[in-house]
Parts: C-alpha cells; sequence; structure tokens
C-alpha cells in the first residue's frame, strides 16, 4: 500500500496548490472567457426566426459532410451604415468628457482628503465611498427628481426668481453628463486618493524652501508623482462609460447615440443577435488598449483603492 | 499663496461631497411627503412606505433579488478569496498572466458586453444535459459570480500583499501543513477583507440591472427590473420610499462593519505592540 504512491505518474496526483489554482480559473474559463468566443462565433452567424435567431456556423449534413456558412456581412453593415460609426464616435466622447470632468472634480477632493488629519480622513473616505455602496439605480433615479421641468433644480432658481421658465435639463446631454460623473465619482476619488496618500511631503517642503511657489512645486511634484492613479482612475472610469446604458437611457435624450445603447435595441428590440454580436465584438476591440492598459496599473494602484 | 490654498480646498472638498450627497438626501426627503405630486411638499406622511409594503409583485421581486444576492455574494466571496489567495502567494505558474487578467477585467468590462456573452453562453449550452433549459435564478447567480468574484479577488489581493509573509513563513517552517496554514493563520487575518469582499458583492448584485436582464428569463423579475420599468414611466412616490428603505439598509451595514473593523483593527495592533514589547523585554 506504501508503494501506491510512488506507482502513480506524478501527473496524475492532484495537489492541493494545483487545485486552488484551478478552481477560479475553470470558473473564469468558463463563464468569462469561452462566453468571448462564443459572442465572436456568433458575429459571424446569419440571422434567421427562431430559436435561437441564428444560424449555426457549422452543420454535418445527411451526406456527413461538413457544412460551413460564414459571413462577415454583420461586420460590413456595421461599416456602411453611419449610425454605428457615430455611436462608437459619440460614446467616446462621452466618456473622454465625461472622465475629464470627473478628473477635475476628483482630484481636488482626493487631494484634500489625503491632505487632512487621520481622523477626518477616515470620515470622508467612508463618505466617498457610502454612495459608491448605495444602488447605482436609485442614485440616477435621483437626479430625475432634482433635473425635470418641476424638479428641485427649476423650482428653487424659479422661486429665488432667477429664472420665469423652467429649463429643460431631463432628456439632454447635460443631464446624462451630471448622470455619468456622479455614479463614477467614487472610482476617480479613490485610486487618486491611495496613490496621494503615500506622498512624501518632506519633498514638497523641500522645493518651498528652494525657493519654488507651492504651486510650481505642486506642478512639478506632486501632479507627475500622481500620474498612475490619473491613469488608473482614468481608466476606471473611461472603460465602463464607453459602454453605459443605464444613464443614457434614463437621463440622456433619444438624439444622444450610446453604442451601449444601441447594442441593446439591437438585441431586444430588433432581435439582430448576430448584429449585436457584432457590435459587442467591435466595442471589445475598441477598448483593448485602454483594458491593457487598466490591467498594468491595477496591480500597482486601484488595488489597495477599492477597499477602505 | 499657502493662505487661500488653506481655504480653497474645504470649499472645493465641500461642494464635491455636496454633489454626492443632495441628490441621495433629496430622494429620502420626499420618500416622506404626503402629496402624490413629487416636488410639492404636502406634509410629513409615511403613507408610500404603507403604499410598497402592499404591492406583492415589488416585495416578490425585492424576496428574489435579495436570494440572487445572498447566494452569489457567498460563491463569489469563495471563489475570489482562491483567486486573491493564488495571485498574491502562489508566486509563478503556468497561467497566472491569464488569470490575473481575466480576474480584473470584469471589473471594468461594459456590462452589455458581459450581459450579452453570458446570454449566448447558455443559450449555445441549453441542449447539454445539467444546464437549466429555463434562464432564471441559477444564470442570474452564475452571471453576478462573475462580475462580482473580480471585486472580492482584488480586495483580498490587496490586502494579501500589503501583509507580509512572515507569519506564514513561520508556521511553514515549525511544520504546519499549507492548508492548516491558510486555516489558523491567513483566513483570520484576511477575515475583513473577506467580508467586505462579500458585501461588495451583495450590494453589487443586489443593484445590478443590466446583466439581469440579458441573463434572466422572460418570467424573471428582480428588484432592478421593476424598478428600472417604473422609472422609465417617472418618478413615483413608491420608488422614492423604496430607494429610502435601500440607501438606509446599506448605509448601516456599511457603516457598521467599518467601524467593527476600525475597532478590530485597533486591538490588533495592540496585540501586535504588546507581543513585541513583551520580546523585547525578555
Amino acid at each position: 500500500m506504501v508503494q501506491t504512491s510512488n506507482l502513480l505518474p506524478h501527473r496524475f496526483v492532484i495537489s492541493g496548490r494545483r487545485l486552488v489554482i484551478a478552481v477560479p480559473c475553470v470558473w473564469l474559463l468558463l463563464f468569462f472567457l469561452v462566453p468571448f468566443l462564443i459572442v465572436l462565433k456568433i458575429s459571424f452567424a446569419h440571422t434567421r426566426l427562431g430559436v435561437p435567431p441564428y444560424t449555426p456556423l457549422w452543420e454535418w449534413t445527411s451526406q456527413h459532410t461538413l457544412h460551413l456558412s460564414v459571413t462577415a456581412a454583420n461586420y460590413l453593415f456595421l461599416a456602411r451604415e453611419s449610425l454605428y460609426l457615430e455611436a462608437f464616435l459619440s460614446s467616446i466622447k462621452v466618456a473622454f468628457i465625461s472622465t475629464c470632468c470627473c478628473l477635475l472634480v476628483a482630484y481636488p477632493m482626493a487631494y484634500g482628503i489625503a491632505r487632512s488629519s487621520a481622523r477626518w480622513r477616515n470620515v470622508m473616505l467612508l463618505l466617498v465611498v457610502l454612495p459608491f455602496w448605495t444602488s447605482f439605480l436609485v442614485r440616477v433615479y435621483a437626479w430625475i427628481g432634482l433635473l425635470r421641468n418641476n424638479g428641485l433644480i427649476n423650482n428653487a432658481l424659479m422661486g429665488l426668481g432667477v429664472i420665469h421658465e423652467p429649463l429643460v435639463m431631463m432628456q439632454t446631454d447635460f443631464a446624462m453628463y451630471i448622470g455619468i460623473i456622479y455614479s463614477y465619482l467614487p472610482f476617480m476619488i479613490l485610486p487618486l486618493y491611495s496613490n496621494l496618500e503615500k506622498h512624501d511631503l518632506t519633498l514638497l517642503e523641500a522645493a518651498v524652501n528652494l525657493g519654488a511657489t507651492p504651486f510650481k512645486a505642486f506642478l512639478q511634484i506632486t501632479l507627475p508623482l500622481s500620474l498612475p492613479g490619473i491613469i488608473a482612475g482614468s481608466m476606471l472610469v473611461f472603460i465602463p462609460a464607453v459602454g453605459e446604458f443605464v444613464i443614457p437611457r434614463l437621463l440622456g435624450g433619444n438624439e444622444t447615440l450610446m453604442i451601449g445603447r444601441v447594442l441593446w435595441d439591437e438585441f431586444f428590440n430588433n432581435r439582430n443577435w448576430p448584429e449585436a454580436s457584432a457590435v459587442a465584438m467591435t466595442l471589445l476591440l475598441v477598448l483593448v488598449l485602454p483594458i491593457m492598459i487598466f490591467q498594468r496599473y491595477q496591480a500597482r494602484e486601484a488595488g489597495a483603492g477599492l477597499h477602505h | 499663496m499657502n493662505h487661500t490654498r488653506s481655504r480653497l480646498l474645504p470649499a472645493l472638498l465641500a461642494m464635491g461631497f455636496a454633489f454626492l450627497y443632495i441628490p441621495i438626501i433629496s430622494v429620502i426627503v420626499y420618500s416622506f411627503n404626503n402629496s402624490r405630486l413629487v416636488t410639492v411638499w404636502g406634509g410629513f406622511s409615511t403613507r408610500w412606505y404603507g403604499a410598497l409594503l402592499a404591492d406583492h409583485r415589488m416585495l416578490e421581486a425585492a424576496w428574489l433579488s435579495l436570494r440572487i444576492a445572498a447566494v452569489s455574494a457567498t460563491l463569489a466571496a469563495i471563489l475570489g478569496t482562491l483567486a486573491g489567495l493564488v495571485l498574491a502567494r502562489f508566486g509563478q505558474f503556468r497561467g497566472r498572466t491569464t488569470l490575473s487578467g481575466m480576474a480584473s477585467a470584469p471589473l471594468v468590462m461594459p456590462e452589455v458586453i458581459t450581459g450579452l456573452s453570458l446570454l449566448l453562453l447558455f443559450v449555445a449550452f441549453a441542449p447539454l444535459p445539467f444546464v437549466p433549459d429555463e434562464r432564471g435564478f441559477t444564470t442570474i447567480v452564475i452571471a453576478h459570480v462573475t462580475l462580482t468574484m473580480a471585486y472580492v479577488a482584488v480586495i483580498v489581493q490587496s490586502r494579501l500583499s500589503s501583509l507580509d509573509e512572515s507569519l506564514e513563513e513561520a508556521a511553514m517552517d515549525l511544520g504546519a501543513r499549507p492548508a492548516w496554514v491558510f486555516i489558523l493563520i491567513t483566513l483570520p487575518i484576511i477575515a475583513p477583507a473577506i467580508a467586505s469582499g462579500w458585501l461588495l458583492a451583495f450590494t453589487l448584485s443586489l443593484d445590478d440591472l443590466v446583466i439581469t436582464t440579458f441573463t434572466a428569463g422572460p418570467s424573471t423579475t428582480t428588484l432592478p427590473m421593476m424598478i428600472f420599468s417604473k422609472v422609465r414611466l417617472g418618478v413615483t412616490p413608491e420608488i422614492n420610499a423604496l430607494a429610502t428603505l435601500m440607501i438606509t439598509l446599506v448605509a448601516v451595514l456599511v457603516v457598521a462593519a467599518s467601524v467593527l473593523m476600525a475597532r478590530k483593527e485597533k486591538s490588533r495592533e495592540r496585540d501586535v505592540h504588546l507581543a513585541q514589547s513583551t520580546g523585547s523585554a525578555l
């Protein structure tokens, strides 16, 4: 009996270490990677009426021959219809502007928190994290109550006599930008904070002692040192914002083209699964570079920032 | 210069926090409004909470969402902890880069892509045995676990890499098997990280709309799906009441958890301090 383990070839012995590695790997392969391959496959299929609403790419015919049916029509349609190109460009524009606005709002906040006393710092961090934990849908919904024609902002402004007619803010790009910036702000503040908190303040003191103005010291020392935090935060905002669906749908207007909305309509309203798959694959292609940048910085910066 | 900046920074901070909290506070205030017109104040009332509790479809959806969130948060906590442990402590192995990529990509992946790809997976595999024919509870749980385990993995991994390995190494040197080292040493240290990971997974699952809509069958309606379809028709006082309940629940949980963890951390630091001073006294 003692000999059996030696008789087994080594590779058949499942060590605990291998098992621990295998469990999360298998789950993610099966439910994260394989699904993308299926999307890729279906993006080359034809649409048909039926269940499922796409044709199989390969089929064994009754004569035992393999019948292949692959089409690039879905991608050609994407390239030909200006609607899709416009939607992609407009999504990237919206995500880019939102990321910049988030950075402008978040940087002073993260800086202020990082330079406060330890006691205040923990309270303020909790205040930043709290909205991030509360329902995203509820927070977007809250803005409808503020921005509507007879909402809180218009009522307040008319009550003060600043305006006489309500400002139309709902279903505009303005409302959509507010919603995106508001929802993604904590994702920008946290990585920035975790970077700024680690800075060595003696560097700034030295610079000021050597005659630099505080502003110049900030530009030449703090800002370059915080670049990894800026990049990590920007990627955490930009990438999901490009594919955002809920905020443009609830706050934005009908004329605002966002690719997430186009994909959703293609799938649920037109039931064109192959076209929706082609849109998803193209979107993924657009986002590959930002995702790779995010992954490089994620290990170093954002990791520490996501928990409080 | 220094003087103006010292006043500018608190002002910017205050404005930032006002931006974050005014929408939330306005929802809470208006949930106690007696008037059906959401923006006209008609006196204090809790009638919308009563209306909410009488809405059976809403309660059913809420119960379903809570069950989905509890199951998927638990699975995500287990899988995410394993992934975080492997990435932080197992050194180099074949497939490490792939695992680290797969474990962090769901954090930023647009939800429409994740949702669509999981739905197409479930449809493609539906003819196979052991795969549920009808989409619903199980498929939603699988989708939520895949999304939220990434958050748990990041939290656990960053917690582990901020701790030095000397305790674990000491236990190994004394002859403890790796599994026992994990249970007796590593697990107690990362327990707060796993707990906050679980909580985050729970709230993310409870809140998810896009991925859920893709992976839910036609007969399944979760709470966010219910809210979304109502909100599209306009603001209603019942939704204000529901939103207030959700905000309160999460705020109480998160504040309690962080106070508890801060206290634990303090007593742990005291123990370490005590151990060190005893050590040097001997």
